[in-house]
């Protein structure tokens, strides 16, 4: 046996240990963040097929009817935004699954750190790789269908405040589908597509009231509150329905 | 009266009482049915817009109102499981499901046939309609999530967390929908409104009290089966009547 | 340090034990052994509150305690079957990783000791995927040995571990007893503890 000893602390630090909860709710998140978005990096292929997932979801539509300027003008922002939902959803499956699987998820449940805090940096992760990428390609998939500058604005402003909503809505699902047959694919979209038809209506729905020289204000001020709700309420439905997929 | 609700949140102690609460119910939702239709069908007058197609209401109406209010009630047992784990109410919930969805199910179809003859389509992006659309794959959800988890205990909790999250959202869809409706103009038909006759709205009132008795009644045979299934090992139910002459 | 009484679980509808009362004392042990099926998992999973029992009830430090309570959460090691490794990552990230989540405060010259007593000092930096099954659970060890916590749950330790490593593994716990914490296992295996030390449980007999 090895002669090097390791440090072993004195029984009092047992004590020093159990007094240091949770109090950490930012070190949790920023644990999660850090780790999920250090794998993602390292496996950035995954992230390019599901950008590509989007790029091509795009560029179907055009290819199914008259490619007519005006038409792919008023679908444009729909199509955009019902592929954004779906690359979303393809991702979502494995925002938890890979860590249930090689028993990471019994580990994050233990943690000191609040469970809450954890899953939100995870989300956290899953939207800056996931939903930011796909705002920020969607004004080069916008030429595609021929919005103007001033439509492509809001799309993106849209984007950004909606997708965090999917990330987050979609972390519920993706937790209470844990380990469930069939629970990567289909049931996680029966479950969540439904959510997120008020993100679906409000995003497009922006970019067709600027386009009517309405002002998007009034779609992003509800995106942004949905937001605010969305933050407050999904870590904690998330994290229960990780600890109910442990049990 | 210091009523004992825990006593009734024993499956041993619910089971009796739901099995002589039944046909009370059933009974009820039969006569208030009848009382019903008949003021809908025999009372209430023609309307002098739509004729005597606006008959469906006395169906349509009160299923739609149904299919929400389960649905907020089955959120209401799945935050009593979460709160304070009992297991009779995540029972409760599992049993007004199917009955929830059955109603959402019943206000469209009655709502497409009543749509036919007055806006002339089955289908029309009608705020309404939409939402209960929305509602019924809410239904869905709960029920396949439950199909997919095996053991019913996990069940149970996971439907509650999916519940409430829905039931948070239903009123976000339903506004949310309502104003995609009127940014795009959609052709929302209205019955005659608060001109409605006295004896039109009493119908309506006597069949939704129908519905709900009838929701009551299913609800409580249902939540017995599920008791006997998933107690089926304890002692009280060998020591049934029904058990033991099986 | 941990006491269960009358303890009863069930996997669906099947009940797996009932009754369980014991007790860990401050450098005591705990070995579960018994039959494939009757509960070994099961049991360690509600001792370290990742499930809820059927009945009964749990004490931490004489204090019922519910499954995820923080007091739990601070106090408990818990090693399942899975080790909670990535591949992706190198031995030291994925070690310096679970610490980082478990709240440890261990710099890195104590991750590299601690994965240099466990023989895999000069393997730090390779991925996890290519260590064998052996060496990811000594992984495992070396987060142990770095937790700092009274109370480990260790579900079948030495699962892929050579003798060296089944050695290695009594010495952590001994010295863990040592230091007044406490432990229960999980294991069909013989592991070289002291028998003053240990009690031992047997689910299914």
């Amino acid at each position: 046996m090895s002669g090097m000893a390791l440090r072993s602390p004195a029984p009092a630090a047992f004590e020093a240990a159990a007094g240091r909860t949770a109090d950490g709710a930012l070190a949790g998140l920023r644990w999660a963040a850090a780790r999920d978005l250090r794998l993602a990096l390292r496996s950035r292929a995954e992230l390019g097929v599901q950008l590509l997932f989007y790029v091509i979801v795009v560029a179907l539509f055009p290819l199914s009817m008259t490619p007519e300027r005006n038409l792919l003008a008023t679908m444009g922002p729909g199509v955009l935004w019902v592929a954004a939902l779906l690359a979303s959803l393809l991702s979502l499956p494995r925002l938890f699954a890979t860590d249930h699987a090689d028993g990471t998820l019994e580990q994050i449940a233990l943690s000191p750190y609040p469970l809450e805090a954890l899953v939100a940096g995870k989300v956290l992760a899953h939207w800056l790789t996931t939903g930011l990428p796909v705002a920020l390609l969607a004004p080069l998939l916008a030429l595609q269908y021929y919005l103007d500058a001033g439509s492509v604005a809001v799309l993106v402003a849209g984007l950004l405040l909606g997708t965090p909503i999917l990330s987050l809505l979609g972390a519920v699902g993706a937790a209470l589908t844990l380990g469930l047959r069939g629970g990567g694919g289909s049931l996680l979209a029966l479950l969540i597509l439904p959510l997120y038809v008020p993100v679906l209506i409000f995003g497009a729905g922006a970019v067709d009231a600027a386009r009517a020289g309405l002002g998007a204000t009034a779609n992003l001020s509800l995106l942004g509150a949905g937001l605010a709700l969305a933050l407050v309420g999904t870590p904690f439905a998330a994290a229960a329905a990780v600890r109910i997929a442990l049990d | 009266m210091a009523l004992n609700w825990y006593r009734f949140s024993s499956p041993a102690t619910f089971y009796p009482l739901a099995g002589r609460l039944v046909p009370l119910f059933g009974w009820g939702a039969a006569v208030l049915a009848a009382v019903g239709l008949w003021l809908g069908f025999v009372v209430a007058p023609t309307d002098f817009q739509q004729g005597e197609v606006y008959r469906i209401i006395f169906i349509h109406v009160p299923s739609a109102w149904m299919s929400m209010f389960l649905y907020v009630v089955m959120a209401f047992w799945g935050a009593l499981l979460l709160g304070f784990n009992t297991r009779l109410s995540g029972m409760m919930a599992q049993a007004i499901a199917p009955t929830g969805a059955l109603m959402t199910f019943i206000a469209l179809w009655s709502g497409a046939l009543w749509g036919r003859p007055t806006w002339g389509t089955y289908w029309a992006w009608d705020a309404r309609m939409t939402s209960e659309l929305i509602l019924l794959f809410l239904y869905f959800g709960i029920i396949a999530l439950r199909q997919a988890i095996g053991d019913p205990r996990r069940a149970d909790r996971a439907c509650a967390v999916l519940a409430l999250v829905g039931v948070v959202n239903i009123p976000i869809i339903y506004f949310s929908v309502k104003w995609w409706n009127t940014l795009h103009q959609g052709a929302s038909v209205k019955l005659t409104g608060s001109s409605m006759e006295t004896t039109m709205l009493a119908g309506m009132l006597v069949m939704s009290f129908a519905f709900w008795f009838y929701a009551i009644a299913v609800v409580l045979a249902r939540v017995r089966t599920i008791v006997l299934e998933r107690e089926r090992g304890a002692a009280w139910v060998a020591e049934l009547p029904e058990a033991r002459s099986a | 340090m941990l006491e269960v009484h009358d303890l009863a679980g069930r996997r669906g509808h099947a009940d797996l034990f009932a009754g369980v009362d014991f007790r860990v004392p401050a450098g005591g042990a705990v070995v579960v052994t018994g039959p494939n099926g009757t509960g070994k998992t099961t049991l360690l999973r509600m001792l370290a509150g990742l499930s809820a029992p059927a009945a009964g009830e749990i004490r931490l430090k004489g204090h019922k305690v519910a499954p995820f309570a923080p007091e739990l959460r601070a106090a408990v090691a818990y090693a399942g079957h899975l080790p909670a490794l990535k591949d992706e990552l190198t031995a030291e990230e994925n070690l310096s990783s679970l610490v980082r989540l478990a709240g440890g405060t261990a710099g890195p010259d104590a991750m590299r000791s601690a994965l240099d007593r466990v023989a895999l000092g000069r393997r730090r930096s390779l991925p996890a995927r290519v260590l064998s099954a052996g060496q990811r659970r000594r992984i495992g060890l070396a987060r142990l040995a770095l937790l700092e916590r009274p109370v480990w749950i260790l579900d079948e330790p030495v699962t892929a571990l050579d003798a060296a490593g089944i050695g290695l593994l009594a010495t952590l716990v001994h010295d863990h007893l040592d230091r007044g914490g406490a432990a229960v296992l999980a294991t069909h295996q013989a592991l070289g503890l002291e028998p003053s030390r240990v009690q031992s449980l047997v689910l299914g007999g």
